[in-house]
């Protein structure tokens, strides 16, 4: 389990990271926590020739709670957001959703720009930024543009981002006061991966639902959300269902993966609804 | 590959060496500093037997490359004694409760109790368990594991309320 050779950067602010990366093009990448990259690398699965770790630039880390949005710095931990003071009043399933994720060591570290940067239909950060309608900040040579998270996901390790762009910070809008919010998650066992999860957002009169690793990107359903905040619980499900598209894997057949998604999404909307106030 | 210069604080001293940056901190840890208390278990960041402190924080260290670790405070489960090289707290209540058998996760078990009961000084049991969710033992099922970190605690706080 030895990567192949590399060379290391550790840039001290962002200018000199892109730099680097326009330098070495696709022979280099950048690193957060490392651990989506590292086991990939350690597989063999992915080859690069320069390593580039983002951990001394400051401007890329911290929690804002604004009025109106919530931004955060890509290389906040998972941990800095179950911990955080503020965070847990404005997004509550923020925190429901990072206490669900792998284990200890693996949120110590993990980072929630490297989760939604990294584009594997099995993290939960972006079903959940699609539920959200997070925007992600991106910057490369030619300054910064906004994506929205729901415009992001192409393929499974396929996101709108550019190989010399850098994903700086995430901005979350905060929902109305009064909108109920639930992330339930089926895995077999403490810290694996999802084999369905929903993220629910219900509101008076508004509604959002995203749910992960049930097709090859995260799965947001305007359908789902609109039927949901008519108060039409089972339309909801039925568009819901339909947009999914899981494959089979070690995590079960289609039917079984369809049975959970219907599962999980049922509880994620009573558990919303019943948090609605 | 040429190699790079790695210096970072270990158990209280400094240490340095050189390594291939694709060298990973366990193999730095147990090949190139003969500190062999981490143990490799899976090597695929999933049992935790690897676990160390690195600036405050448990830390898988089979999925940490030595240069990211440049730099940093590293305690691993030898930097856990008492000063005078006597078994330290929680080293004693895993050997009081059988908290081990084999032994083989019990550097990666200790580290991280360490850690969770730094940052939660009286946890409940439910606490406990999901605290070493990611440390996986194959032989004790967990039940002594969890007795001997409730009991670290307790004997932890009364050390400090005797202190104090
Ligand atoms: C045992 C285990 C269990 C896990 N379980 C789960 C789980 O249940 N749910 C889950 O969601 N995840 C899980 N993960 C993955 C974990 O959450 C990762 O930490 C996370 O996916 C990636 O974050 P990172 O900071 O480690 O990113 P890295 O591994 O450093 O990077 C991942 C990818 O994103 C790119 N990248 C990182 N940061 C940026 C940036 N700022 N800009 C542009 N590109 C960037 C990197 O180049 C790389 O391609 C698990 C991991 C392990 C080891
Ligand atoms: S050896 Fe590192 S987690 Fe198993
Ligand atoms: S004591 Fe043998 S693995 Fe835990």
């Amino acid at each position: 389990m030895i990567p192949a050779g590399f060379e290391y950067h550790r840039p001290a602010d962002l200018t000199s990271a892109i730099g680097i990366l326009q330098e070495h093009g696709d022979e280099a990448r950048v690193v957060a926590g490392g651990h989506s990259l590292i086991p990939m690398m350690k597989l063999r699965m992915a080859e690069l020739g320069h390593l580039i770790d983002l951990q001394d630039i400051d401007a890329m880390k911290g929690i804002a709670v604004g009025g109106d949005t919530v931004t955060i710095g890509a290389m906040t931990t998972q941990h800095e957001l179950i911990v955080h003071d503020g965070l847990g009043a404005a997004l509550p399933i923020l925190r429901e959703a990072a206490l669900q994720i792998a284990d200890p060591q693996v949120r110590y570290v993990g980072t929630i720009g490297g989760n939604v940067a990294n584009g594997d239909p099995g993290n939960d950060m972006p079903g959940l930024m699609q539920c959200l309608n997070a925007r992600f900040d991106l910057t490369g040579p030619d300054g910064s543009r906004q994506v929205a998270a729901r415009d992001f996901y192409e393929a499974a390790y396929f996101t709108a981002r550019e190989d010399e762009e850098i994903l700086t910070a995430i901005i979350i809008p905060i929902p109305a006061p009064g909108t109920g919010s639930a992330y339930i998650k089926q895995k077999r066992k403490i810290g694996d991966y999802a084999t369905a999860a929903a993220a629910v957002l219900v509101g008076d009169g508004t509604a959002s639902v995203a749910m992960t690793n049930l097709a090859d990107t995260p799965i947001w359903s305007e359908a789902a959300g609109a039927a949901l905040a008519a108060g039409d619980i089972d339309g909801c499900a039925a568009a819901m269902l339909g947009a999914i598209d899981p494959q089979e894997d070690m995590r079960g057949p289609v039917a079984f993966k369809k049975h959970v998604a219907a599962v999980v999404l049922r509880r994620a909307i009573d558990s919303a609804l019943s948090r609605r106030s | 590959m040429s190699k790079m210069h790695v210096k970072f604080t270990l158990n209280g001293q400094d240490v340095e060496g050189l390594a291939e940056p694709r060298t990973l901190l366990i193999h730095f840890l147990r090949e190139t500093l003969n500190v062999t208390g981490p143990h490799i278990g899976c090597e695929t960041s999933h049992c935790g037997a690897c676990t160390v402190d690195m600036d405050g924080k448990s830390v898988k260290s089979c999925t940490v490359f030595v240069g990211q670790a440049d730099g940093r405070q590293i305690t691993t489960v030898e930097g856990l004694t008492n000063a005078d090289g006597s078994l330290g707290v929680i080293q004693e209540m895993f050997r009081e409760h059988h908290g081990l058998q084999c032994g083989f996760c019990t550097p990666g078990m200790i580290t991280r109790a360490h850690r969770l009961l730094q940052e939660n000084p009286n946890p409940t049991e439910e606490e406990v368990r999901f605290g070493i969710a990611g440390n996986l033992c194959r032989c004790t099922g967990y039940q002594n594991i969890v007795k001997a970190i409730l009991a670290s605690a307790e004997q932890l706080n009364a050390m400090k309320e005797a202190a104090e």
